[in-house]
């Protein structure tokens, strides 16, 4: 299974690389949140899938999933989601100003 | 002697305030007396019994760098030229530079220059002798520039500054070199162990960093260049760092090094060759100037290639006569810098062709000129010390010591020839420089001022260095035994008993200088019917053109590479940045056998969870093929679901909880935003650059995939998971092990995720609340 997943988490990648790869502001904010996904999919895939019962501590149960990873991708999706909005606001307001998402009539000055 | 160097930098930070009172007191005579203090400190050391002095200092112990300063007959010499004509110089700038100008400026750099200088030729420490080196080029700098509101000025302080640096930063390579061969920093302990230096492989490299550093600075072919630009500096400074002390660096660092090189053929070949063809390149080129101070510029850079070709010869004798003309040329060359000075000061012109017929206006400067210009070109007359230099320079020409290489066999046979035809246009530029201005017609219309005899104060420091002329001319061997011997007896090692005589009887070098003579006159006399042949023969061969095609060329083609790259477009830099990644990761985890694949350690695949997987990749690639946003949008949301969905089967109830709240604000958050920028639609892409941008996407995800099939198969120690799960509860009191681990185990990650998410959100308010002004 952890094949497969890593298979998953390759597509991800690559569709996430893909939709950066595009003109329009939107589709890269898109491409980051794929991006995070196959990261996150990529971390639990590495810390070994379905070993045991979920990291609940119960009484006669000795053998759970791996916590740590799952600790990490929390903070991660997080940490995401905090950069996913504010890209969003940031795209959005860049849309309004200079009246256009599209990222090749986005190029700052020519002294740069 | 730490004390000598320091001085004049210390009396640069009482500058200021003396420059105060520079309406009422010339700031010049409160800086006069530290060179001549200086001077005097060391005119002591003068002797019969000299001996060499070491004065240590520690600076950075731990690197093995201390302030060693190292007083022979070598630095005595330089010291003494950089004092007392420094003194001088000193002495003519008060006269020169108007109060109205900035003085504090000038003084302030020339002690600085005067301190680097001092240090250059005392240190004995490699890293304190490049130091003081570098400083040299930087007040050297600041002095051409002094008039920076004049283009060529600062045209002239960039080009010194760029070529003397670029030999100052070879000649720090050599000095590494040279440290890492025999483990010591200091001059002479390397001297000691010259048998370490000439066995050692990096010998060709040592010696031609080392004499990069020395031509740059001594305006050595083909990095004369600088040295005519630099005459945009104020005379005085050109008498002194252009003509006596900072292009003699160079000479003192071949002089400094020849002991331990002196064996080596290559370094004959080098230095004399170039020596020789600066000689006879510049002297050439001195006679096509027609202003006053370009003359002397290319005058100073043959006299300088002749003493270099001196030192290149290597013979006692030969040693002997360059540490004799450092002196003379020292003298002469700054007597005639100083006269240019007063003539462009007095008439306002340096330009050759409309000066003439001064000597009526100005006889004490012509009676100068005349005795230094004569000196200067080597007339065959017992009471000038131009001619004992030129004449021993002819002699040592002769007597090349035995050489086993054919190139440097063939420079033996050749180099007298070159010699003499070199010391024509010497003579004949001394000629030009001296009749040019001082006889012929008077052209006072096309002067700006009316031309008048120089104050007394401009004429004195002018006339020492002549009365010095004449003086070592008449006793040219009243230092030998005491001064000058002892320096040539620091350069090649042995000790030196040469004596100077005013006849040499008919031998070659007394017919060389009637050649020199006789060639020369007919030359100066004949020169208009040859000047046109003259001006076509160097033609458009100009290594000013290199220089300047040099930089402009860097100019032009860096900012070619730049903009060839930097674009603009981040998405190129994202492309560039991706598929770097890729190479150099796919690259280095194929080298070094990093790709493993093992079956042995998998989970069971079941149906479900490959379903969700393909619902997964279904979601992330449909976004790529959704021409409409909101349905892209939407089916983002099909992939994040599908996550999340996988997550329970993996096992994490909580990152299957976020990861829904989640998914389903940011969806929301997308529609939102773009519900109210209806406008933007999707752009459509050429074909080409969507099939780069799939294999990009697509290699990247191919590795990713290796890697993480590759990281699982090689799995080299057991988690550390064990312990969260053994002392969730104990230690943390919980039994949500997940969430033990965030707010117990690893806390600390979770504060700065929650500062993460707290910064975001103020970011998102301000952006969204601060407009520009317009209102907009």
């Amino acid at each position: 299974m952890e094949i497969i997943m890593s298979v998953v988490a390759g597509i991800l990648f690559a569709a996430g690389i893909y939709n950066l790869l595009q003109k329009q502001l939107l589709r890269i904010v898109i491409g980051t949140v794929i991006l995070s996904n196959g990261a996150h999919l990529f971390i639990l895939t590495m810390g070994k899938l379905k070993r045991g019962a979920p990291p609940v501590l119960e009484y006669g149960i000795s053998d759970y999933a791996d916590p740590l990873p799952q600790a990490l991708i929390l903070t991660s999706i997080v940490i995401s989601f905090g950069l996913t909005s504010l890209l969003l606001v940031l795209s959005y307001r860049a849309a309004q100003e200079n009246n256009t998402d599209n990222m090749e009539k986005l190029r700052g000055n020519h002294d740069e | 002697m730490l004390f000598a160097v320091l001085l004049p930098l210390i009396l640069t930070l009482l500058i200021p305030f003396l420059s105060k009172f520079k309406d009422k007191i010339h700031t010049g005579i409160f800086v006069f007396f530290i060179p001549l203090g200086i001077f005097i400190f060391f005119v002591r050391f003068i002797g019969e019994g000299f001996s060499p002095k070491l004065e240590s200092y520690p600076w950075i112990p731990s690197m093995g760098i201390s302030l060693d300063f190292y007083l022979d007959g070598l630095s005595l010499l330089f010291v003494l030229l950089i004092s007392g004509i420094g003194a001088l110089v000193t002495l003519y700038s008060i006269f020169y530079l108007h109060k109205s100008e900035k003085l504090a400026h000038f003084y302030v750099y020339l002690l600085l220059f005067m301190t680097a200088m001092l240090g250059v030729v005392l240190s004995d420490n490699v890293y304190v002798l490049y130091t003081f080196w570098e400083l040299t080029s930087i007040s050297s700098f600041l002095l051409i520039g002094y008039w920076n509101h004049r283009e060529g000025s600062r045209y002239g302080a960039m080009k010194s500054m760029l070529i003397t640096v670029f030999g100052g930063l070879s000649m720090l390579g050599a000095f590494m070199l040279l440290h890492v061969t025999t483990g010591v920093t200091s001059v002479q302990q390397m001297i000691g162990s010259v048998d370490m230096i000439l066995s050692s492989d990096y010998l060709p490299l040592i010696l031609t960093l080392l004499l990069l550093g020395a031509f740059t600075k001594s305006a050595q072919f083909p990095f004369h260049i600088w040295l005519p630009d630099a005459m945009e500096a104020p005379t005085p400074v050109s008498a002194y760092l252009h003509s006596a002390t900072m292009v003699k660096a160079g000479i003192f660092l071949v002089a400094r090094f020849s002991p331990i090189f002196h064996g080596y053929e290559w370094f004959f070949i080098i230095v004399s060759g170039i020596g020789i063809i600066t000689l006879c390149w510049a002297s050439y080129m001195a006679v096509r100037q027609t202003d006053l101070k370009g003359i002397l510029a290319f005058s100073t850079v043959s006299q300088l290639g002749m003493i270099m070709a001196m030192l290149g010869f290597g013979t006692e004798a030969a040693v002997f006569a360059a540490v004799f003309h450092i002196l003379n040329h020292a003298t002469f060359k700054g007597s005639l810098f100083m006269i240019a000075g007063i003539i462009d000061h007095e008439s306002g012109s340096r330009d050759i062709r409309k000066l003439g017929g001064l000597m009526t206006l100005m006889p004490i400067s012509a009676t100068l000129a005349l005795f230094a210009s004569l000196s200067m070109a080597g007339v065959p007359l017992p009471f000038l010390n131009g001619f004992y230099s030129k004449e021993l320079f002819f002699e040592n020409s002769l007597h090349i010591g035995d050489t086993t290489l054919l190139i440097a066999s063939i420079m033996k046979q050749a180099i007298p020839y070159l010699a003499v035809f070199g010391s024509i246009f010497t003579f004949v530029y001394s000629m030009y420089f001296l009749f040019g201005t001082f006889t012929g017609k008077q052209k006072l219309e096309q002067l700006p001022k009316k031309p008048h005899e120089a104050p007394i104060g401009m004429l004195i420091a002018p006339a020492i260095l002549v009365f010095g002329v004449i003086f070592i001319g008449l006793f040219p061997n009243l230092f030998n035994e005491t001064f000058l011997a002892h320096a040539a007896e620091a350069i090649s090692g042995v000790e030196t008993h040469e004596h100077i005589v005013y006849w040499h009887g008919l031998k070659t070098a007394f017919y060389m200088s009637l050649i020199v003579v006789a060639f020369g006159t007919i030359l100066y006399l004949f020169r208009e019917k040859w000047w046109n042949i003259y001006k076509s023969i160097p033609g458009n061969l100009s290594f000013n053109r290199v220089y300047n095609g040099t930089l402009k060329g860097l100019d032009v083609y860096t900012a070619k590479l730049t903009k060839g790259y930097m674009n603009g477009s981040l998405r190129r830099y994202t492309a560039l940045i991706i598929s770097t990644i890729f190479v150099v990761t796919g690259l280095v985890m194929a080298g070094t056998n990093g790709f493993t694949f093992k079956t042995d350690d998998l989970a069971p695949i079941t149906l479900p969870e490959i379903l969700v997987g393909i619902m997964v990749i279904a979601g992330a690639v449909g976004t790529i093929l959704a021409k409409n946003n909101v349905a892209a949008i939407i089916i983002l949301g099909v992939s994040g679901y599908g996550q999340a969905l996988l997550f329970v089967f993996y096992r994490a109830p909580d990152l299957a909880l976020t990861q829904l709240v989640i998914e389903t604000i940011t969806v929301a958050l997308l529609l939102l935003c773009f519900h109210h920028l209806p406008q933007l639609s999707r752009r459509t892409e050429r074909a080409g650059f969507r099939l780069t941008n799939a294999v990009i996407a697509v290699g990247f995800g191919t590795l990713m995939t290796l890697i993480g099939i590759s990281a699982h198969s090689s799995k080299w120690f057991a988690a550390i998971s064990d312990y969260f799960l053994e002392t969730s509860h104990d230690l943390g009191g919980g039994d949500n092990v997940v969430n033990v681990i965030l707010v117990d185990m690893r806390g600390l990650d979770t504060l700065f995720e929650i500062t993460v998410l707290g910064i975001a959100a103020f970011s998102i308010y301000s952006l969204i609340k601060l407009r520009s002004k317009e209102g907009k």
